[in-house]
């Protein structure tokens, strides 16, 4: 058994790879069984590995068990941000002209609207520094800006949890409106699609949200979901983060 | 080859790394401002270009392809290494955030939708 843990610790990175493609399985099948895939497989892995933090003892989460140091390595800040760079190749700038004005506009007032409301309650609900503002506000945006905000700014793991916390909900809440008030809104055709796209940033609960409503619409709303995504990761830790640096 | 994509992804990380790194020096703000933004501005940028110019085979984009199919599972190993158990005393915070901050873009939806078709 010491022998076993020992293997483990020493080949961190790759227990990670075993340990979050067993997380994934799991997830995938209990969203296609339980589910019935209304809820992203994504937004389910991720609670799964909320869930799995909280059985670690300290400040890092199941990494602070030694087996599983390897996680930190894996979900530590260069990968993540590597992996996240890498979903732009989804996006072009060509397509995106053909979301015209109204496009660019819900692109980036989605990020701002979110940004805002967002850091506004966590205000009044008693965070006070600019830093957990700031990664609270974007998580509001997605759990991707959200925890990519939080250490471009320095904040604690716990404000970087609350925001992944909020980014998931956030996921699954559109996942499960969008179909319901998809008639009230008008979401039936490309053009409003990408507004749609833009204005909830999420891709995976808008993605997820449009295969519910019409599959035809999916690759409309990504598309600036994605630049919505991107649009957050370059303004919440920077021209954001400086207004918001502002007013505390 | 597979390592032509992963070592474009890797040049615009660093050179947004960089970038973001430099705003951050100018507006004398402690960490990186914008830099994976900026990094995704130029991965976008390049993909364009390099489509135009026919220069972007299948095979290299296969190792930008690779890492984007990661980031689901490396944000779930990003989720499971967070301080959670000192977050959940905020629990209230997370659940009013994202559904307040999601309904006020949601109603918003119509009235962008109509502000182009006034323009066209």
């Amino acid at each position: 058994m010491q022998n076993l843990v020992n293997i483990l610790d020493k080949n961190g990175l790759i227990f990670a790879f075993l340990v979050v493609g067993g997380i994934m399985y799991i997830s995938f099948l209990f969203g296609k069984k339980v589910t019935k895939n209304k809820i992203p497989a994504a937004a389910i892995a991720i609670s799964f590995g909320l869930v799995i933090a909280y059985f670690g003892k300290g400040e890092k989460g199941i990494a602070s068990i030694p087996a599983f140091s390897g996680m930190a390595l894996l979900g530590g800040s260069m990968l993540r941000d590597f992996s996240i760079v890498s979903t732009a190749m989804g996006a072009s700038f060509s397509e995106i002209k053909k979301a015209g004005l109204a496009g660019v506009i819900s692109i980036v007032l989605g990020i701002v609207i979110a940004f805002f409301v967002g850091g506004v309650i966590a205000y009044f609900m008693g965070f006070t520094d600019a830093k957990s503002l700031t990664t609270i506000g974007a998580g509001a945006c997605t759990f991707i800006v959200g925890p990519v905000t939080g250490a471009a700014v320095g904040a604690t793991s716990e404000v970087i949890a609350i925001s992944i916390a909020i980014g998931v909900i956030k996921s699954v809440f559109v996942t499960i409106a969008t179909p319901i008030i998809a008639n009230k809104i008008q979401l039936n055709n490309p053009h409003t699609a990408m507004i749609y796209g833009g204005m909830l940033s999420t891709t995976s609960g808008v993605s997820a949200g449009l295969a519910a409503t019409d599959m035809k619409l999916v690759p409309y709303g990504a598309l600036t979901a994605t630049f919505s995504t991107g649009m957050g990761c370059l303004l919440c830790p920077s021209i954001l983060y400086y207004i918001v640096q502002q007013f505390i | 080859m597979k390592i032509y994509g992963v070592a474009i992804l890797a040049a615009c990380y660093l050179v947004g790394q960089f970038i973001g790194d430099w705003f951050g020096r100018i507006f004398e703000m402690s960490g990186n401002l914008g830099g994976v933004g900026f990094a995704m501005i130029l991965l976008i940028l390049l993909n364009d270009y390099l489509n135009k110019k026919k220069l972007l085979v299948p095979e290299t984009e296969q190792g930008i392809l690779f890492w984007s199919s990661m980031y689901i599972p490396v944000i779930v190993a990003m989720s499971a290494t967070q301080n959670v158990k000192a977050a959940l005393t905020g629990g209230w915070v997370a659940l009013i955030v994202a559904i307040t901050a999601t309904s006020v873009c949601f109603l918003l939806i119509p009235f962008i939708a109509k502000i182009n078709r006034i323009n066209n």
